[in-house]
């Protein structure tokens, strides 16, 4: 059986600068996974049923506008009022420190700030994923 | 019936979603819901999109599948992108083009790197198509990856298959190579707000023209700006036009035939490269022979033929 890893790359909400977001796209695929990318201007709504269509492992949020504690927090609610549990949620872009342990509260399992390196979010994403 | 399959046949987004993971990983579980759906299969209508990188493929299904909708047909789309030799990932970016469609609970989308397979298609994809068909899907689009002149393998899967090309790709002699510029059931110049638009739809009706084999329907050319919604009314009335033709002349179920065919083969090709480099016994064996082949002590046909003469006995 050949099992890949399935990310969703999405950037919710209106902040379009998504230049982040593509870089991390590029190096989830070069890590031999398969990446689904979205683009902007996603809303929560969007972005569940995209995760529930293509059954994807993970779902990867970028945000740089500053709205991460509600459009982040908006994707891990319904996720699980869906009843999505088994997928992993990450986020990226400029997230200020003391949000960070509220958002791994809210399950967003890793936050990823500027100068991360993309071979540590692949790491997080092997070790992490519920297969 | 088991749960899974009879989920399927209800239109459940998430065991449709499941059971498509399970046919992509070539898992016995998907096998045996496979054969559960089969019988619920063969009702939804298949069309091809194929076409050169750019020419506005993803574009113009997102108009099609809103045309499809307005007339209350429900629409799965198979969106293929190419997997990386080297990596085995892939990026898999046609939902860009058609974000609005996320919502409609009438709207299936499934994006599939093609894993490994040539001719622009996914190996999984007769199963996702089977899958969408049993639940319920009326049409079924399946949008190839963008394609150079030889990567055909669409019209084995299609009941209708559009061409899509833009205008100044290049002159006549380009349009008379093999491969993409045979298979088309429509051909669809897109983009047509581009200068050179009638260049291209005439260079294009000659090479239909010039022709020796015999045909009682003439392939047409339309023209289309899909991000413009200009000509996708007359282009689905195109495809009708087309499926009405094949059903008066048989060439429907011949068709489908050939469909079934193309399935039957993949799964034989799939169970059996699985079992000649998966399976530890055998794994052993094609390893020491293709050192043995590097150090000139036996020659490439002879370990094929001694591979196959163990699995053939």
């Amino acid at each position: 059986m050949d099992q890949k890893i399935r990310v969703l790359v999405a950037k919710p909400g209106l902040d379009g600068h998504d230049r982040g977001a593509k870089i991390v796209a590029r190096a989830l695929r070069d890590a031999g996974m398969e990446v689904v990318y979205t683009g902007l201007h996603q809303t929560a709504e969007m972005i569940v049923e995209t995760a529930i269509q293509e059954d994807v492992n993970v779902i990867g949020l970028s945000l740089l506008s500053g709205a991460h504690m509600t459009l982040f927090i908006d994707v891990t609610k319904l996720l699980k009022e869906k009843g999505l549990d088994d997928v992993l949620v990450i986020g990226g872009g400029i997230i200020p420190e003391e949000d960070v342990s509220k958002l791994k509260k809210a399950g967003v399992s890793g936050v990823f700030g500027p100068g991360t390196h993309c071979d540590d979010i692949v790491e997080f994403i092997r070790k992490n994923v519920k297969k | 019936m088991n749960e899974f399959a009879a989920k399927v046949l209800e239109g459940d987004p998430r065991s449709i979603a499941k059971l498509i993971t399970q046919a992509e990983n070539t898992s016995p579980l998907a096998a045996s819901q496979m054969k559960k759906i089969h019988p619920y299969t063969g009702k939804a209508y298949v069309i091809g999109i194929t076409g050169v990188m750019g020419s506005g493929k993803s574009t113009l299904i997102y108009e099609m599948t809103k045309e499809y909708r307005r007339q209350g047909l429900k629409v799965g789309i198979i969106a293929i992108d190419p997997t990386s030799p080297f990596s085995g990932g892939a990026l898999l970016g046609d939902r860009i083009r058609m974000t609005e469609l996320a919502t409609d609970n009438g709207v299936f989308i499934r994006s599939m790197g093609t894993r490994g397979m040539l001719g622009g298609l996914a190996s999984a994809v007769y199963d996702v198509v089977e899958i969408l068909d049993a639940s319920g899907k009326d049409i079924i689009l399946v949008e190839t990856v963008g394609v150079g002149q030889a990567e055909v393998d669409i019209i084995k899967i299609a009941d209708t298959t559009l061409v899509v090309l833009i205008p100044g790709l290049g002159d006549s002699i380009q349009t008379i190579k093999a491969g993409i510029m045979e298979i088309a059931d429509i051909y669809i110049v897109n983009k047509a707000d581009r200068s050179g638009v009638e260049q291209a739809v005439a260079e294009l009706e000659s090479l239909i023209d010039i022709t020796c084999i015999d045909k009682d329907r003439k392939t047409p050319v339309l023209t289309t700006i899909a991000k413009q919604k200009k000509g996708i009314i007359e282009l689905v009335k195109e495809i009708e036009n087309h499926k009405n033709y094949l059903k008066k002349t048989k060439m429907f179920e011949l068709k489908r035939r050939k469909r079934y065919e193309a399935e039957l083969v993949e799964i034989i090709r799939k169970r059996l490269m699985n079992f000649i480099f998966d399976e530890s016994t055998f794994k052993g064996k094609v390893e020491s022979l293709i050192d043995k082949i590097s150090k000139k002590e036996v020659d490439p046909y002879s370990a094929a033929e001694e591979i196959l003469g163990k699995i053939l006995k």
